[in-house]
């Protein structure tokens, strides 16, 4: 039997049966098109931190609390476990180290923000009027946080857009005292409106003086301090004078993680690939799941058409053509309900960019390759056993099924 | 060319045991029309069968143009079921999606013939059975006597040696019963050796070579003139 033949016969086969058809071809569908939406969000997600990051300024250093051994940066120095901690004094003494432009101090806690009647959980930021300079924000009202003696306790705050809009609404709130934790502090600016954002914006955070943020949280350390290099140039030796002035400060011992932007990114990159890549395995699952699906319809298929089977028999078919028509069958139906679920997972990509422009939603080419060869795997692998099943019944006992 | 010796063919039900076919010796020449009459489960749909290399008889010995084919794998009976075995069938055993074209084409499809020569082919079975206005239609939109016609085209595209038809006007109207028997004797005509399994005495008693089956025997094999 010719291979054309056999994909005809099986065209046609599939077409009368539109029910178990359509139930095969979901199933494949559903399967290739979490593959191809969910790598195409992780993917995507990926590229928006990286591009996000590549935004901040280039030669900026992290300095965080903790070390690890190889030197390479964990996910949890990331998340900022820490092992000795981070002063204000350490972040004042790195002023003085030779190729550093303006460094900001960072302490970060969660708080409740009221005024009136009104009150919201949000992140506290302790900073310093550089904060703005480092990391390249633009105000909407009023003006950022003074420069002044980062030691001293100051009574101002801005908001941030959304904060403002939910404490205030339509009231002006330039001017206006709110409670922070047990602190009373006055709105002196509100930031702008930095859009949609992945965890860097500015939008529902509120930010107070370093030592206000420290005092309401009752701490003397720091979670971050961001430094800014005079030049791309000077980045690399600035990180060793910037380590080495800690170590000295910290009794001889290098207890602190400086990184560079560029380090910081190929973490990031690492890490959202790995998250791509588990995605797209448990999205493979589901194609694995889709071929018991397969299995158990192809073998209603073979009780269907029993007769037929016999039929074909008595017309000189071998058990080697039967297990053919089968197996074509299985293949035609995989790979039609792939291409399905390719169209379905692309238009849901495109559906995710819609409504989150600025997340680069595209599934990477390896996965939608993967994703359509795993599903025509799957079909054929789960029709042997209805296939063979097929292969080997009786002829006289098939052809007398009605 | 046909020959069958001490053929058995028992089925187990259960603990019970149903001797379908006893100790049949039969040797059929090349272009033969035989018909095998005989009441209801005596054995004649299992003589086919095994005829056709549909069924393996329990013990006894079938050779075919002087070759053993009892002994032969699946597959080698499957490939002389293709070449030289055609069927009929009371039920026609048409696929019922497939046109009528389709159906006749189906053993020259198994056998990996060329598609052009398949078409040749099927076009000149559809003229010699008079289904050319049918090639399109379904089964379910041909008559019963178009739907054996078709039956017996699909049966004799790939020049088979002998013909086996079971019942082949059970499911027919009176005339259309004789015209399909015109067909298969018309065949027969051309050297095809016929063996057709009836009721009917009037169709049996066509025949040139009659066999009585009971109880799964051979109780009667009668040869008549033609006529
Ligand atoms: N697959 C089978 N299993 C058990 N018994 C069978 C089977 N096929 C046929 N038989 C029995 O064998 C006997 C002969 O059957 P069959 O050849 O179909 O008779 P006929 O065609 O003359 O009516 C019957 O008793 C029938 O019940
Ligand atoms: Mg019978």
């Amino acid at each position: 039997m010719k291979l054309v033949d056999a994909l005809r016969f099986t065209g046609r086969a599939a077409a009368a049966y539109p029910v178990r058809t359509g139930l095969m071809m979901l199933a494949m569908a559903i399967g290739v098109a979490a593959v191809v939406v969910l790598t195409a969000l992780g993917e995507g997600a990926r590229r928006y931190v990286v591009g996000e990051f590549s935004s901040l300024g280039s030669h900026l250093l992290i300095v965080l609390p903790g070390r690890t051994e190889t030197g390479g940066i964990m996910p949890g120095t990331l998340l900022g476990q820490t092992a000795r901690d981070l002063t204000l004094d350490d972040a004042l003494a790195l002023l003085r180290v030779a190729g550093v432009q303006r460094i900001a101090p960072i302490t970060v806690g969660v708080a409740e923000v009221s005024y009136r009647a009104l009150s919201r959980e949000v992140s506290v930021v302790g900073t310093t009027a550089e904060f703005t300079e480092v990391r390249r924000l633009a105000m909407g009202q009023g003006q950022f946080l003074t420069r002044e003696d980062p030691r001293n306790a100051g009574s101002s705050c801005v908001l941030g857009a959304v904060l403002r809009e939910e404490l205030f609404g339509a009231e002006p709130a330039l001017g206006r005292w709110v409670r922070i934790g047990d602190r009373r502090c006055r709105v002196v600016g509100v930031m702008a409106a930095s859009g949609q954002g992945l965890g860097f914006d500015t939008d529902e955070i509120v930010l107070v003086p370093v030592a206000t943020a420290q005092a309401i949280f009752n701490t003397n350390t720091l979670f971050r301090i961001l430094v800014e290099a005079k030049g791309r140039e000077a980045l690399e030796s600035t990180k060793v004078r910037v380590e080495a002035i800690l170590k000295e400060r910290h009794e001889g011992e290098l207890d602190v993680t400086v990184i560079t932007q560029d380090a910081l990114l190929a973490t990031f990159d690492r890490i959202l690939r790995a998250l791509t890549l588990a995605v797209a395995g448990i999205a493979a699952i589901s194609l694995a799941v889709a071929g018991i699906l397969v299995m158990n319809v192809m073998l209603v298929a073979v009780t269907q058409r029993t007769a037929e089977i016999g039929l074909l028999m008595a017309l000189g078919a071998a058990s080697g053509h039967i297990r053919l028509l089968f197996f074509t069958e299985a293949a035609v139906l995989s790979l039609g309900g792939a291409l399905l679920g390719l169209a379905l997972g692309e238009g849901g990509s495109a559906l995710l960019r819609q409504l989150y422009p600025a997340l680069p939603a595209y599934a990477p080419l390896w996965a939608t390759v993967a994703g359509v060869l795993i599903a025509l795997l799957t079909g054929i692998l789960f029709s042997v056993l209805p296939a063979r099943r097929a292969a080997q019944l009786d002829p006289v006992l098939a052809l007398s099924k009605r | 060319m046909i020959e069958l010796t001490d053929i058995n063919r028992v089925f187990h039900l259960g603990d019970s045991e149903v001797h379908a076919l006893r100790a049949i010796d039969l040797q059929i020449a090349p272009g033969e029309y035989l018909s095998v009459m005989g009441p209801s489960g005596s054995g004649k749909s299992t003589l086919l069968n095994i005829l056709g290399l549909l069924d393996r008889p329990t013990t006894g010995h079938y050779s075919l143009n002087g070759r053993n084919v009892s002994d032969l794998s699946s597959d080698e009976q499957a490939r002389v079921r293709r070449e030289q075995i055609g069927f009929v069938f009371q039920v026609f055993h048409l696929v019922p999606r497939l046109t009528a074209a389709e159906n006749i084409a189906l053993p020259m499809m198994l056998a990996g013939i060329a598609p052009d020569e398949r078409e040749a082919r099927v076009k000149q079975a559809l003229a010699n059975y008079d289904l050319t206005q049918r090639a399109g239609h379904r089964p379910e939109q041909l008559s019963g006597g178009q739907r054996q016609r078709v039956a017996i085209a699909r049966a004799t595209i790939m020049h088979p040696v002998v013909i086996l038809a079971d019942e082949p006007t059970g499911n027919l109207d009176r005339a259309s019963g004789q015209e399909a028997i015109k067909l298969l004797e018309g065949l027969n005509a051309t050297g095809v050796t016929l063996i057709v399994v009836t009721h009917d005495p009037a169709i049996g008693e066509r025949a040139h070579r009659r066999l009585q089956m009971d109880d799964g025997r051979l109780v009667l094999d009668k040869r008549h003139e033609a006529g």
